[in-house]
């Protein structure tokens, strides 16, 4: 083979494999819609959405459920708590929670809140029907607001599950230009 | 051929320009795998330095070497240092020098390019090791860079995500030209399956960082959008998830702990037959071994995320994947041992490394293997059983088999013999302190000691004081190795062109040291 030829040769493998690593750098970025679809359609983390009502929503007044309200905050200057500490309910049961959100700042500030189930099973048993964290939430200085949280425990929850801790952690959201956050349901 | 002109006028003398220009402008696979060498053992050298520095610290209970902010950014950069600084690039360095000798080509496809993946290597190495002396220091996030923290850190952050893009660009432009050389630069007659198993394993490697260095450069892309440019990848707070950055990450993470196994495998192949005076054993069973941990690699990041909240099923997939890696990999093992069964071996330098390999690199699979056991694991992520493990594969693995390639090829590259009772001295000390080292830190992970902490309950005591003695051992050791090898440099012995009796292969059939340039006129090969 003259040198020319496998010249040309190796230019066009080079081109090639050069091709298949660009792509690779997409396919990183390909990971997140890839991955974010996964948690959805598995209901491991669908952070930002409204559940569907469990389909069988009779409520099991045989069990009764303690279901505990926590309310962090994470280097964010507001004040956040619920209205009640903890609610008795039944499995099947719609419960609405008030929560108290003020902005303690001169300044309008942004916050995602984030929820968290303890003991972590009881995450995919928690239908949430309304809830503060399905928006970015804005707040004037010094403005107060009491948001509700509807939910119902599915009457599925594993049975040796007597108490279920409902916990929100509200953070700042930098540079505050409202993100793609309620189109990613991550 | 070569691919620049003067392929073509051929028996001149070539002049190249003297002193430090020779080097920066250099195009020649010998001299640009020299500095890959170099390069790669003073990243060796700093990055053993922040080492030996945690386990001073880690000596005893307490505070008393450094405070916690500085040793959390010890263990990122050592980690950091090591893997893209020293490994990686000594792997490549290898290859320059060897590939085109065992295939017979004249030189590294792409000649200039090949220049360029060198020469990236210097700055990226002081963008990491200067981040050290910025406002905040160096990234302390450890080296796989987890968000939130890698969200959070000071400047030094974004110095190493420079770093690692720099990094990156070098491994894939290397990886590139190595691809390309073996596909098309073989001597008449150098089939695929009559290739050396070194570059067998490299090519299956440059596929690999191919693959996945780019997902990394994703990676760490999406982490410095996330910084400063208000995306919300990783960041709950915008609707991102910090777990998703644990799955790109380790989608790279995984294959690449291959990336830095395979061409030791490949090392090691060539070794053991020569002195076991036997051919390699199942040669094209460790071919389609070395393909099949490549792919398999790609299915099973998760094991490193077993705590993550992972799915039943999930770990159950990962964790079966995982185990069914060790069938290839146990397939190599078993053709190593079988090569030398009834083998007439000697035990020179480069044979007692790959021997040492194999005893030690076994041991760090089968600890891997108990990691991979997802119950099990959820005990022990993140405690010192995992440093454990991964120092048996990384260091009695890895870098073994450097050392190994290193006394084998050292004649051919220098045209010396290297001190023999130097080499094996350095071995045994390296072996001892490498057990005396890391050994201890199985029962460290086994009784809860989380890694990456700078102080600990006084119970871990004594196995952290012998750690700690180890790793001094061990470090010193490796000046024996520098000794050696500028003691060979400079004289000793003459090599003669195969100094090994039972070693096969083109790159024997030139003279030692090998000249400048080599099979300009392609041998045939039968
Ligand atoms: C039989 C083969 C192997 C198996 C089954 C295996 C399995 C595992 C598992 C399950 C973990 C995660 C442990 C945890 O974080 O809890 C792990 C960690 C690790 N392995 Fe392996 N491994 C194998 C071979 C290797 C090889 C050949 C290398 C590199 C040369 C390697 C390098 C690593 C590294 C660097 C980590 C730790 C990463 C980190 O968290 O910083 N492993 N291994
Ligand atoms: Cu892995």
């Amino acid at each position: 083979m003259s040198s020319l030829q496998r010249a040309s040769e190796n230019r066009r493998l080079l081109l090639r494999l050069a091709v298949a690593a660009v792509a690779m750098f997409g396919f990183g970025f390909l990971l997140v819609p890839f991955y974010n679809t996964i948690c959805e359609v598995t209901g491991i983390n669908r952070l930002m959405k409204a559940d569907a009502q469990a389909a069988n929503s009779q409520v099991d007044a045989s069990r009764t459920l303690t279901v505990e309200f926590d309310a962090n905050t994470h280097a964010l200057p507001w004040r956040f708590s619920p209205q009640q500490s903890s609610v008795s309910t039944h499995p099947g049961e719609l419960v609405r929670v008030d929560y108290v959100l003020e902005n303690t700042t001169d300044k309008t500030v942004v916050g995602q809140a984030i929820p968290s189930y303890g003991p972590r099973v009881a995450a995919q048993y928690v239908k949430k029907l309304e809830c503060f964290c399905f928006q970015q939430q804005t707040l004037a200085p010094h403005e107060r607001r009491v948001m509700p949280v509807v939910f119902v425990v599915d009457a599925a929850l594993p049975a040796e599950v007597n108490t279920v801790t409902l916990s929100y952690t509200f953070f700042e959201v930098e540079g505050a230009a409202p993100v793609a956050a309620a189109g990613r349901a991550g | 051929m070569s691919a620049i002109p003067h392929g073509l006028e051929h028996g001149h003398d070539h002049h190249h320009p003297s002193g430090l220009m020779r080097w920066i402008q250099t195009t020649n696979h010998k001299d640009i795998g020299t500095m890959y060498l170099i390069f790669s053992f003073i990243m060796f050298l700093s990055g053993g330095v922040m080492a030996l520095t945690i386990r001073a610290e880690l000596f005893q209970p307490g505070l008393q070497v450094v405070q916690p902010e500085f040793f959390n950014q010890l263990t990122t950069m050592h980690g950091l240092v090591m893997v893209f600084g020293a490994i990686m690039p000594a792997f490549v360095g290898f290859a320059n020098w060897q590939i085109p000798l065992m295939i017979g080509a004249s030189d590294m496809a792409f000649a200039r390019m090949n220049n360029w993946s060198f020469w990236l290597l210097p700055p990226a190495a002081i963008l990491l090791v200067g981040s050290f002396f910025v406002p905040g220091g160096a990234s302390a996030a450890g080296w796989t860079l987890y968000a939130p923290l890698s969200i959070q850190m000071g400047m030094g952050m974004d110095m190493a995500i420079f770093a690692i893009h720099i990094m990156g660009i070098s491994s894939i432009m290397g990886a590139i030209n190595i691809v390309v050389t073996v596909l098309n630069m073989r001597a008449p007659g150098m089939t695929l399956m009559k290739m050396p198993l070194f570059c067998w394993t490299w090519l299956i490697t440059a596929y690999l960082l191919i693959a996945v260095m780019p997902v990394l450069a994703g990676a760490v892309t999406m982490i410095l959008t996330d910084r400063h440019f208000g995306t919300s990848f990783f960041n709950a707070a915008g609707g991102g998830d910090p777990v998703l950055y644990q799955h790109v990450f380790w989608f790279f993470g995984h294959p690449e702990v291959y990336i830095m196994i395979l061409p030791a495998f490949g090392i090691v192949s060539q070794v053991i037959p020569t002195f076991a005076r036997k051919p390699l054993f199942g040669y094209a069973s460790m071919v389609y071994a070395t393909a099949s941990i490549a792919i398999l690699s790609f299915m099973v990041w998760a094991h490193h995320m077993f705590t993550t909240g992972m799915p039943a099923t999930g770990q159950l997939f990962f964790m079966y994947a995982t185990m069914l890696i060790a069938v290839p990999t146990g397939v190599k093992v078993f053709n190593w041992v079988a090569t030398m069964w009834r083998g007439s071996m000697t035990f020179e330098a480069p044979m007692l490394f790959s021997v040492g390999f194999l005893f030690v690199f076994t041991m760090g699979g089968f600890t891997g293997l108990i990691c991979a056991i997802a119950p099990i694991d959820i005990q022990i992520q993140d405690t010192y059983y995992v440093v454990a493990h991964f120092h048996y594969v990384l260091v009695a693995g890895s870098l073994f088999a450097l050392f190994s390639g290193a006394y084998y090829w050292l004649p051919k590259w220098t045209g010396h013999m290297y001190d023999e009772r130097l080499g094996k001295l350095h071995f045994w000390c390296s072996i001892i302190f490498f057990n005396i080292t890391f050994f201890p830190m199985h029962f460290l992970g086994l009784a809860g000691m989380p890694r990456r902490i700078p102080d600990y309950n006084p119970m871990f005591a004594d196995f952290n004081a012998i750690a700690t003695i180890g790793a001094f051992g061990f470090g010193l050791s490796q000046l024996i190795f520098l000794f050696t090898v500028i003691k060979c440099v400079r004289g000793g012995e003459k090599a003669a062109a195969k100094p090994w009796d039972g070693a096969e292969g083109l790159e024997w059939t030139v003279p030692s040291p090998a000249p400048y340039h080599t099979f300009e006129e392609p041998p045939q090969v039968k």
